[in-house]
């Protein structure tokens, strides 16, 4: 409930400018502007902004559209480049996340509750990542497309009957995946794409410790749930978005789980 | 009732718009354009919904974060020509003014004012759009609002928050 004669706040005078006031709410704010000229003054010089903003590109949008940007074009010419476009694509995407990210994780550390081997586990996850930051033109080792060779392989690799989880159901594609240097030998790493170009990895590793629970740690702009099940450890990560990495890491979770019922 | 490929199409001139003003570059913007529709029309099979023009901004942000983040990887050399490096010349007389302003902002601050005041979107869009609290994206208007007065004003830019 707002009245006239109630203070004004920036906020509100930012929203004034944007139209986002409710209608009773904007005739006092104008009213209150009226008596107060040094904050009308600020007001006047957003609007300015605006329509500078505007003069300046508000008519590219009325220009003609060059033939490179038509639909048609696009889906002929992505029917003949296949998956270049993508791969690279997809290791920018993920260096930018993981520069990002990684740093976060190794500011807070690893967590002290960590069983054995779990900690140069998780390490080892960021270092891969750092790793592969400068890995620009190969995202991948192996496309999702090979999941059955790459589930053989990386299976062989890590002597453990790996399964590569189906995130589908969740509006996630399977990009590929690759092998990496682990603690304690090799370590299994598989990259998801959402519809928006966000990514998700999970990182496999073989562990002393048999079970743990889930856990969750968040940096600036990443976090990550690990686990170990059945021997295998599990870091997956993604854009710290706690319900949207959840969702993400239990489905995997279900998926890799061994001691529950398995479908087959 | 429009496709999937109509609505994208609709929305190609708002998203080249957007683009010109995020990277204040032509070519770029383009290739900025056409790499989120290669993107979005790969993706058709997982858009469940909503509104097409958010999601198409939402591709677009992500690949211009993706771009910048891979420029400032270069070496110094090629920054020399980087359009986002912090302008730290004075306002100038022209047209140009505000598009150097814009220059000055933090990548997540020009996204929002851009949003809002060139293309339209309400707060609670520009919310969806970068993922974060309406009250994120109210506090990142008014820093970029103030970074641009005082540029305007022949301020020193203010120094970039380093993340």
């Amino acid at each position: 409930m707002t009245t006239s004669d109630s203070p004004v706040t920036e906020e509100e005078l930012h929203a004034y400018v944007d139209g986002e006031l409710p209608a009773d709410r904007q005739e006092a704010v104008a009213a209150w502007l009226a008596a107060h000229p040094e904050h009308a003054a600020l007001v006047a010089g957003w609007r300015a902004q605006a329509d500078r903003i505007r003069a300046r590109y508000g008519a590219v949008a009325g220009e003609p559209v060059p033939e490179r940007l038509k639909l048609d074009r696009l889906l002929r010419q992505d029917r003949s480049s296949g998956r270049r476009w993508l791969g690279y694509a997809a290791a920018a995407s993920v260096a930018a996340f993981l520069i990002g990210g990684g740093a976060g994780w190794a500011a807070r550390g690893v967590t002290a509750a960590a069983p054995s081997n779990f900690d140069a586990i998780t390490a080892d996850a960021l270092e891969a990542y750092k790793l592969y930051v400068v890995e620009v033109r190969h995202p991948v080792e192996v496309p999702g497309s090979e999941r059955t060779h790459m589930t053989q392989w990386l299976s062989k690799r890590l002597d453990s009957e790996l399964r590569i989880p189906d995130l589908q159901s969740i509006g996630l594609k399977l990009v590929g995946g690759r092998l990496l240097p682990g603690p304690t030998g090799a370590a299994a790493f598989y990259m998801y794409e959402g519809p928006s170009g966000e990514r998700f990895t999970i990182y496999c590793a073989k562990a002393a410790t048999p079970e743990t629970a889930l856990r969750f740690k968040e940096g600036q702009r990443f976090a990550a749930f690990y686990w170990v099940n059945d021997k295998v450890a599990y870091a997956v990560s993604g854009p710290a978005d706690h319900d949207r990495l959840e969702q993400v890491a239990k489905t995997v979770y279900e998926q890799v789980d061994k001691s529950g019922a398995r479908k087959s | 009732m429009a496709t999937f490929g109509q609505n994208v199409e609709a929305t190609i001139p708002a998203l080249r718009r957007y683009a010109r003003a995020l990277t204040r570059d032509s070519d770029i913007a383009d290739d900025l354009v056409q790499d989120t529709l290669v993107r979005a029309l790969r993706s058709e099979h997982l858009f469940h919904g909503g509104e097409i023009r958010s999601w198409l901004y939402t591709i677009l942000i992500n690949l211009n974060r993706n771009r910048l983040r891979s420029l400032s990887r270069r070496p110094m050399i090629s920054s020399l020509e980087d359009n986002d490096a912090p302008d730290l010349a004075g306002p100038e007389g022209g047209g140009r003014d505000i598009e150097r302003a814009l220059a000055t902002l933090v990548e997540d601050q020009r996204n929002a004012l851009l949003l809002v005041v060139l293309e339209g979107l309400s707060y609670r869009e520009v919310a969806e759009v970068q993922g974060v609290p309406i009250g994120t994206v109210m506090s990142r208007l008014a820093r970029a609002r103030a970074q641009i007065k005082n540029f305007l004003d022949g301020g020193r830019p203010a120094l970039r928050r380093v993340k």
